[in-house]
């Protein structure tokens, strides 16, 4: 009895003072507080630390001979170059900004509205919707491996993530921002301007946050987004159970140069990053998409698209540029029903001249999607931040 | 004890070696040649002309084990079972497969008795006959019909020898490496091809030597490629008989440093049977050589002749193929070497805009050469000799021949890049394992300390477990198999684990 009671004698004043303490520190702290964990000091998978405090990539890939610069080959084939480099911190504060729908300009809709990690970083949609509901033009790609890309937008119109981004931020159907307003409301937040400072520590902690910031962190989280550990993969660094007998079919269906899937969408990437008039319909009642004639003023590029990467194809549907196909089947099924019988009367486009009529068997196309379905690996999928620096909600 | 004489004691070991030899060879000797003879990998070519060797060939030693392949069983089969130094030999008979060879230095070798070939037959409803993606490939005597796509097709896969191969009709293409560096195409036949018989497409230090082709669109096509040698190649009948490009589109964009040499480019006016839509289908029919915007391309000593529309045909892009447009291809053909050539003959029946031109100059014969369009640097050695178009900015030639040039393939094979043990250890871990393990922090697994806690001093203990998991830990998920890593890499990575500091 009595060794309680001093037990609690002890006990209460602490209890008391903590709870003063408690009520001290709510009633100091900040509406607009909300806790973010500190950014990350560690890389993503996929990229290793080095000395610089850079995250430079690292995958099974890098073991093979660069025999090309495009990266292009066969299935022990290096890859094309990555923007890596970038710091955890910085990768980290990206992937905030990703999230955050208070990039747009109602604070309603973020980059990952549209490239959404549980949809295979694209959105299942046959063209994509910004704010209001806007209805856009094309499909969102999904962003795995976009590090590795050269040529970005269906149309292939920006040449770095840092430049493509602008467009989506700053487009009024898309995210509907303005520079000036982005900056404002970011420089507003307190969370995020000392995330800032932790990840850009080389200026001064009450300098404003600037644009290229905003866009260098978005580029290094998007940067750090790869997938290079699907079942295919494993079959191509030598390990021959990772593919069934029908997935082998499908590879060499894939590769045969009766079908010529993989003359442009080239391993190890599934894409060679170059233009294809290849004349797929529009969803109905749409005109023509002229592609990548518009940005680059060039008549014999009416219809073009930059071929798209195929890895985690089976997560991504629907398919092409502005989803007129549902599912991989009816894709696949295109690439047989002849040279340009798709393309609208009056229309003159420059097929490609691997689009031919490979005269393909119902059995060889269901075994070319076999194939496309062993080309999924989200093991590196990122993780949503459970709160967001702006206090936002993510939205559902 | 009576001494025998020395003389007898030589006669008669002397006998006895005899009686042995004779009862040693009855036994134990090859009574027949039942297995044919490995071919010596042909060391030497043109002797007294040339330096050359085949290199990869000659250096390439069968360290494995030899598996043999006979009528009715499958070649596929026993690429499954090969291993890197195996040679696969193939007894004649019909094989009706798709053959492909995801693995390196594989050896398929057919073996010919008495005329009969190992035929690969397509039947026109197989795609590929060889489709290989390994380095250190060999392909040779096999009779390969029928097929829809390609005859031998390689995507990636340097050191490669295909020779002594019988390919007819085998649909788009009957030898085509793709993406290939140090290879040599030698001593094929090819004929009904409907594209180009041989198709080196992106690679690097090819050649291409001692072929036939005939019937085909294209006889010989080198495009996107560079460091190649043509030569002693017979190319007839085919719609364009040698060629030398660029195609627009492509991810790798230049050709250049190509050698056409010692060929035979005669009578190739066999009608265009090319896809339509392909660059191919665009040749007129009666063109000897083509050359399309490729650069540093020499022509030297072939016999050029009977070719309708024209001998040699040099042009860039736009004129060539109008319809393509890559900014990235640069499209005219720079710095084209013509040396001594036998031409005569050429040009009797030209066609569309190389007949239109001609007619504009009171001729209706096509010329030996004709170039049009852009391009600089380009020279001739004797211009006089030939009937021209368009060469008004030859000038002559620096060199009067490549002699001193054997080869375009490598000194020595393409390295495979060597990886050390912690490279391939690092690259696995964080490449795959750091998905679900890292320093410091609960991911999917538990943290990398952990591990090293669990398994401390014993790689062989991380390497079984990665092999076979056992759920050793309720608050964790089960960890999938990695049993796709090569040994190599397990004991790599579990070292590496190990090792890790932070």
């Amino acid at each position: 009895m009595i060794n309680s009671k001093v037990i609690l004698k002890a006990i209460l004043p602490v209890v008391i003072l903590g709870i003063l303490a408690l009520a001290f520190f709510a009633g100091q702290r900040p509406s607009s507080y909300y806790p973010v964990p500190l950014l990350k000091g560690s890389c993503p998978p996929g990229f290793k630390l080095n000395e610089n405090n850079e995250c430079i990539a690292k995958n099974l890939y890098s073991q093979y001979e660069k025999t090309n610069k495009a990266g292009v080959g066969g299935l022990k084939s290096a890859l094309p170059e990555i923007r890596d480099g970038f710091s955890p911190q910085e990768i980290d504060l990206g992937r905030y900004l990703f999230f955050d729908p208070v990039l747009s300009a109602d604070q309603t809709v973020s980059c990952a509205s549209c490239h959404d990690p549980n949809k295979g970083l694209s959105d299942g949609l046959a063209v994509s919707r910004g704010i209001d509901n806007n209805k856009l033009k094309r499909a969102a790609p999904s962003l795995y491996n976009v590090g590795y890309l050269k040529k970005l937008f269906w149309d292939g119109r920006a040449s770095t993530l840092e430049e493509q981004m602008l467009e989506p931020l700053f487009s009024e159907i898309e995210m509907g921002n303005t520079p000036e307003n982005l900056l404002r409301t970011i420089n507003d937040i307190e969370n995020y301007k000392k995330l800032f400072a932790e990840a850009y520590p080389n200026r001064h902690k009450d300098e404003p946050i600037l644009l290229k910031e905003i866009t260098n962190a978005i580029a290094a989280f998007q940067s750090s987004l790869v997938s290079l550990n699907s079942k295919y993969d494993q079959y191509a660094h030598g390990y021959d159970g990772a593919l069934n007998k029908n997935e082998i079919e499908g590879l060499n269906i894939f590769r045969s140069f009766v079908a010529r899937c993989a003359e442009c969408h080239t391993p190890p990437l599934f894409t060679n990053q170059q233009f294809a008039v290849i004349g797929t319909p529009e969803p109905d009642g749409l005109p023509l998409d002229p592609g990548a004639e518009i940005p680059f003023t060039d008549k014999s590029l009416r219809g073009a698209f930059k071929v798209p990467s195929l890895r985690n194809i089976a997560e991504t549907a629907p398919y092409m540029h502005s989803g007129r196909f549902k599912t991989l089947r009816e894709t696949v099924q295109f690439y047989t029903d002849g040279r340009g019988h798709a393309v609208p009367e009056g229309e003159n486009l420059l097929i490609h001249w691997h689009i031919w009529e490979p005269n393909l068997t119902e059995y060889e196309l269901d075994r070319l999607v076999d194939f496309l379905k062993t080309l999924t690996d989200e093991s590196f999928k990122p993780k949503v931040p459970k709160v967001l620096p702006s206090g936002l909600r993510i939205p559902s | 004890m009576k001494k025998k004489s020395p003389f007898l004691k030589i006669l008669g070991s002397i006998v006895l070696l005899g009686i042995g030899v004779f009862l040693g060879k009855s036994f134990f000797g090859q009574k027949n040649m039942e297995t044919v003879p490995i071919p010596s990998s042909m060391k030497y070519r043109n002797v007294g002309h040339t330096k050359d060797t085949t290199q990869v060939a000659s250096d390439r030693e069968f360290t494995g084990k030899i598996i043999e392949v006979k009528k009715g069983s499958s070649i596929q089969d026993a690429v499954k079972e090969a291993n890197p130094g195996d040679l696969i030999r193939v007894y004649p008979g019909t094989y009706s497969e798709n053959v492909y060879i995801d693995k390196d230095d594989i050896s398929l070798q057919g073996v010919v008795i008495k005329g009969e070939w190992p035929t690969l037959d397509g039947k026109k409803k197989i795609n590929d006959a060889f489709l290989y993606s390994g380095n250190g490939i060999l392909i040779e005597n096999f009779k390969i019909i029928n097929y829809k796509g390609n005859g031998i097709m390689g995507q990636a896969g340097n050191n490669f020898v295909i020779r002594n191969n019988w390919i007819i009709d085998t649909g788009v293409y009957g030898i085509f490496p793709q993406y290939g560096k140090n290879g040599l195409v030698e001593h094929n036949i090819l004929s009904k091809i409907a594209d180009a018989a041989i198709y080196i497409g992106m690679c690097d230090n090819v050649d291409v030597r001692h072929n036939e082709v005939f019937d085909n669109v294209a006889g010989i096509e080198i495009e996107n490629s560079r460091h190649c040698l043509v030569e002693n190649n017979y190319a007839h009948n085919n719609t364009g008989g040698l060629l030398a490009f660029v195609t627009p589109g492509l991810p790798i964009k230049t050709t250049f440093d190509v050698i056409l040499r010692n060929n035979f480019v005669v009578n190739n006016n066999h009608e265009n049977f090319g896809a339509p839509g392909s660059t191919v289908s665009g040749i007129p029919s009666g063109t000897g050589i083509l050359i399309m915007a490729a650069d540093d391309v020499i022509v030297e000593n072939n016999i050029i002749t009977g070719n309708n529309n024209t001998g040699i045909t040099i042009v860039d892009l736009a004129t060539g193929a109008p319809k393509a447009n890559d900014p990235n291809s640069e499209g005219n053909p720079d710095r084209v070497v013509i040396l001594d050539n036998i031409m005569f003959n050429n040009g009797n029946d030209p066609t569309g805009e190389i007949k239109a031109i001609m007619l504009t100059q009171m001729d209706t014969k096509g010329p030996d050469i004709f170039a049009y369009g852009g391009g600089t640097g380009s020279t001739i050695r004797d211009k006089n000799k030939y009937r021209t178009f368009g060469l008004d900015g030859y000038g002559a030639s620096q060199i009067t021949d490549t002699e001193d040039i054997a080869t375009m393939m490598t000194p020595s094979p393409v390295p495979p890049r060597s990886v050390s043990k912690e490279e391939l250890g690092e690259l696995t871990y964080y490449g795959v394992c750091a998905g679900c393990h890292a320093f410091g922090t609960r991911l999917i697994g538990p943290p990398t300390e952990i591990l090293q806690a669990i398994h401390y001093d014993n790689p062989q203990g991380i390497v079984d477990y990665i092999t076979a998991p056992k759920n050793l830990r309720e608050d964790y998920p089960e960890m999938p198999p990695q049993n796709y890593l090569s040994e190599e890499a397990k004991m790599a990575v579990a070292e590496y684990i190990l090792a890790l500091k932070h």
